[in-house]
C-alpha cells in the first residue's frame, strides 16, 4: 500500500491505463507540460508523448466532439474538462453524441470515451469553477456517472472506466485532490469490485446517510460526531450515480429504518430527489420516518466567501439526522432550521 | 492558400449567394470550359467513369423523388430532399477511396449512394424503424446527423485517429451553408488545422437554411471563412459534377500528402423544401426556382456527355430502367420492413449490462404481458 493524495491516485490510473492500452489517450487544455491546472495529468506527456497526452485548443465542444471521432477511429480516449463549469459548451456532444451514438447504430458503433470532470465546491475558487453538474448527465441515457471519493477509488475506478466499452462521466472532487489515503497500486483490478457497486463507509445501525464524492467525508465526519450522542449512522457512498446500486442502498435502509440523503448539487430533480423516491419505493414500509434531504439550495453557486453557506456541513447534516431520528424535533423551529434542510410538507 | 476569390469584400458580399465566380469545368449548357486549378484533377476521367457519374446522379434523383412519394403516401413519417444537389453529393463521393470515411448531414442520399448504401439503408430511418440502419463499417459512413455541424468534429476527430494510425485514409464532413454558424463547425475547422488532421470540409451552400437565406450565414462568402482557420478552400460550382469531382481530388490529394484539411464551398441550390414538412413558398420566389432549374446538374452532364459522343439515347434509357429498378427496391424494403418487439426499445442503449435499465425493461415487459393474459 502507498499513501497517495487523491490526485496523485487518478495520475497513477491514467498512468497505468496509458501503460496497458496503446489505444488509449489523454485530451485537454493545459494537461500536457502543465500537467494539468490541478496537476492530475503531471508528466504523463513527459512520459507518453504529445501523441498520447495531448494539449488541444480551448474549445470544449471540439475535445469531446474530436473524441467521439477518435473513438469511432477505435480509440479510447481520456478527455479532461478543466472546471465541472466549462462543461456546458459541450453539453450537445455528450448527451446527443457520446451518449446516443450506440444507440443510434443499434449497438454496432461504441462509445469507450471518458471525461474526466474536476467536480464541485469548498475550494474557495472563482465562478463557473465549482458547479454540480451530476443531474444533468444521470438524466441522459446511455451514459455511466461515477464520482470517486478516495484515493484507492479514484485509482481503480479511473482504470474501470477507461475499460469500459461505455463512456463514463468520470467526477473528481477537487476539494479532495490533495487528501491522502493508501492505495494498493498493485491490487488485481479484476479482483476490486466494479464500479457500479456502492459501498459501506461506515457501518451503522440507527440511519444512513447515503451520499457520493466529497460529501462521502462530510459524513463520516458526521458520524463520528453523532457517535458522541450515542448515535451509530451507516454511510453509503454511492461511487457510482448512474447506474444507481439501489440493492445496497435498500439494504441499508432496511437495517436502519431512518434515511438522510445529502449532496451538494442543487435540491430541485437532483439526485436526492431521485434516491428519496427510489428508496421510499422500495423500503416504504421499513421506513420509521420520512427521509430527508439535505442539499445545496436552488441557487447559482456562490461567491466563494458564502460557499460554506451552500455546501451542506457536518451540523446539517446532523440536523437532518436529528429530524429523521425525532429527536428534539419540537425543538427546530422553522426560523432556525438551517437553509436547504426541508422540514415539513410546504414551503422551503 | 488556394482561395482565389476577389479579395474585394464589396463585390465577394453583393454575389456570395450566387455561383457566378464560382468554380466550374462545365457552363449550364454542357460547354466544357478551361479552369487552371481544376483542370488537371479530372484530365483522366474515363467515359465510363463519367457515364458512373451521370448514372448516380440519375439514380439519386429518383431515389428522391422515391422517398418524397413515400412520404406523401403516409409510408415515411419524414423525408429530407436533394434535388438540385445530386453534382455535389455524388461527385464528391465519386473521388472517395474505399477507406476513406465519410460523416453525412440527413440530406446527403446521393453520398451514400457512392458508399453502397443498400435499399433498406435509405429509407428505415425517415420510416422510424431505425436511429441509423446502415452499418457504418460496411459502407464506411456515420450515421447521419441531425444536429448541425456535429459531425465536423467527429469528422475531424477521425482524422486524427487515421493520421495516428499513419494511414492514408481520410475523413470527410459533410454539412450545409447553416452549419457554417454553428461554434462545432467553427471548432474542427480550429482543430483540424492545429493537428493538419486530414479531413475535407464539404460544405453544400444549397442558399437555404430552411427559411434563412444564405445572406443570414454571412455577408461574405463562405470559402472565404477557412484560408482564417488556415484551411486552404475552394468555391466551385456544386452544380457542376466534373469540378465536384476535381475540387475533391484536389482536397483528398493534399489530406493523403499530410498537408491537412481543406474546405470546399460547392455553391448549389436545394430545389425542393427542407423537409417534406416546410413550405418553401413562404419564403422564397418562384423566380429563384426557375432561375437555378437552368443549372440544372444531370441536364449539363448529359448535355456534355453527348455533346462528346459518350452517351446516347439508349444509354440513357439504360440508366432510367436502373433508376426505375432502384426506386422500385427503396420502396418494397420501405413497405416490407417490420417494426421491432417493443422491449427492443431498451437493447443498446449501453454496451455493457446497466441494473437500472434492466430492471425497466423487465417492468415494462411484465406490464406489456398482463395485456396478453387479459386478451
Amino acid at each position: 500500500m502507498t499513501a497517495l493524495t487523491l490526485g496523485a491516485a487518478i495520475n497513477a490510473g491514467l498512468s497505468e491505463a496509458l501503460e496497458s492500452d496503446d489505444k488509449v489517450l489523454l485530451m485537454g487544455e493545459d494537461i500536457g507540460k502543465l500537467g494539468g491546472v490541478f496537476r492530475v495529468t503531471d508528466g504523463l506527456q513527459k512520459r507518453f508523448g504529445a501523441q498520447r497526452v495531448v494539449d488541444t485548443p480551448l474549445a470544449e465542444a471540439g475535445i469531446v466532439g474530436t473524441a467521439v471521432g477518435l473513438a469511432l477511429r477505435g480509440y479510447r480516449p481520456v478527455v479532461e474538462i478543466q472546471f465541472d463549469g466549462f462543461v456546458y459548451p459541450a453539453f450537445d456532444q455528450i448527451v446527443c453524441q457520446v451518449a446516443k451514438l450506440h444507440y443510434r447504430s443499434n449497438g454496432r458503433i461504441r462509445m469507450p470515451l471518458v471525461i474526466r470532470i474536476p467536480w464541485a465546491g469548498g475550494v474557495g475558487a472563482a465562478e463557473h469553477h465549482s458547479e454540480s453538474p451530476e443531474a444533468y448527465f444521470v438524466h441522459t441515457a446511455g451514459l455511466r456517472v461515477v464520482a470517486a471519493s478516495n484515493p484507492q477509488d479514484a485509482y481503480v475506478m479511473l482504470q474501470q472506466a477507461v475499460a469500459s466499452d461505455d463512456p463514463v462521466i468520470f467526477f473528481e472532487p477537487k476539494r479532495l485532490y490533495h487528501s491522502k489515503g493508501e492505495v494498493d497500486l498493485d491490487a488485481d483490478l479484476s479482483d476490486a469490485p466494479p464500479m457500479h457497486l456502492a459501498r459501506i463507509a461506515r457501518e451503522g445501525t440507527d440511519a444512513t446517510i447515503v451520499t457520493y464524492g466529497a460529501q462521502v467525508r462530510t459524513a463520516l465526519d458526521a458520524a463520528l460526531a453523532a457517535e458522541d450522542e450515542g448515535i451509530s449512522l451507516e454511510v453509503v457512498d454511492l461511487r457510482s450515480l448512474s447506474p444507481l446500486d439501489l440493492n445496497t442502498i435498500a439494504a441499508s435502509v432496511r437495517k436502519t429504518g431512518r434515511v438522510v440523503v445529502t449532496h451538494e448539487a442543487a435540491r430541485e430533480a437532483g439526485l436526492g430527489a431521485e434516491l428519496v423516491a427510489s428508496i421510499t419505493e422500495q423500503c416504504f414500509e421499513y421506513l420509521e420516518a420520512p427521509p430527508m434531504r439535505v442539499t445545496g439550495h436552488d441557487i447559482p453557486y456562490p461567491p466563494s466567501k458564502l460557499e460554506k453557506h451552500h455546501v451542506p456541513d457536518l451540523d446539517r447534516i446532523l440536523h437532518a439526522v436529528d429530524r429523521v431520528l425525532d429527536r428534539g424535533a419540537g425543538a427546530v423551529t422553522a426560523a432556525a432550521t438551517p437553509a436547504g434542510v426541508r422540514i415539513d410538507g410546504g414551503v422551503r | 492558400m488556394t482561395y482565389t476569390q476577389t479579395q474585394d469584400s464589396s463585390i465577394g458580399r453583393a454575389r456570395h449567394h450566387d455561383d457566378e465566380d464560382a468554380l466550374r469545368l462545365l457552363e449550364s449548357d454542357g460547354t466544357r470550359v478551361a479552369e487552371p486549378t481544376l483542370d488537371p484533377w479530372v484530365s483522366d476521367l474515363s467515359p465510363h467513369e463519367l457515364r458512373a457519374l451521370h448514372r448516380d446522379m440519375v439514380l439519386t434523383r429518383r431515389l428522391d423523388a422515391e422517398g418524397v412519394a413515400l412520404q406523401r403516401q403516409g409510408q415515411l413519417a419524414l423525408w429530407a430532399p436533394c434535388r438540385g444537389q445530386e453534382a455535389t453529393q455524388v461527385g464528391t463521393a465519386h473521388a472517395l477511396a474505399p477507406g476513406d470515411f465519410v460523416f453525412p448531414s440527413y440530406r446527403e442520399h446521393g453520398v451514400l449512394l457512392g458508399r453502397g448504401a443498400q435499399p433498406a439503408d435509405y429509407v428505415l430511418a425517415w420510416r422510424g424503424e431505425e436511429h441509423s440502419a446502415y452499418d457504418h463499417t460496411t459502407i464506411n459512413a456515420a450515421p447521419p446527423q441531425i444536429i448541425i455541424g456535429a459531425q465536423s468534429l467527429h469528422a475531424t476527430g477521425w482524422a486524427m485517429g487515421a493520421q495516428r494510425d499513419g494511414s492514408t485514409d481520410v475523413a470527410v464532413a459533410y454539412y450545409g451553408d447553416g452549419a457554417t454558424s454553428q461554434g462545432d463547425v467553427n471548432e474542427a475547422m480550429v482543430f483540424a488545422s492545429s493537428f493538419r488532421a486530414p479531413v475535407v470540409f464539404v460544405c453544400s451552400n444549397n442558399q437555404w437554411a430552411i427559411s434563412e437565406p444564405v445572406t443570414v450565414q454571412s455577408e461574405f462568402p463562405l470559402a472565404g471563412r477557412a484560408p482564417g482557420f488556415g484551411i486552404p478552400s475552394l468555391r466551385i460550382d456544386g452544380n457542376d459534377a466534373l469540378a465536384c469531382v476535381a475540387a475533391m481530388r484536389w482536397a483528398l490529394d493534399r489530406a493523403r500528402r499530410g498537408e491537412g484539411p481543406s474546405f470546399i464551398e460547392a455553391v448549389t441550390y436545394r430545389m425542393g423544401p427542407h423537409t417534406t414538412s416546410d413550405d418553401p413558398t413562404r419564403y422564397r420566389e418562384p423566380g429563384e426556382v426557375e432561375a437555378w432549374a437552368e443549372r440544372d446538374p444531370i441536364a449539363r452532364l448529359e448535355a456534355y456527355l453527348r455533346a462528346e459522343g459518350m452517351l446516347d439515347d439508349g444509354g440513357l434509357a439504360e440508366v432510367a430502367r436502373a433508376a426505375d429498378a432502384l426506386a422500385a427496391e427503396v420502396r418494397a424494403a420501405c413497405i416490407g420492413a417490420t417494426t421491432r418487439a417493443p422491449e427492443t426499445i431498451f437493447d443498446h442503449v449501453y454496451a455493457e449490462p446497466h441494473a437500472g435499465l434492466a430492471q425497466q425493461k423487465a417492468d415494462y415487459a411484465q406490464y406489456l404481458a398482463g395485456f396478453e393474459v387479459s386478451r
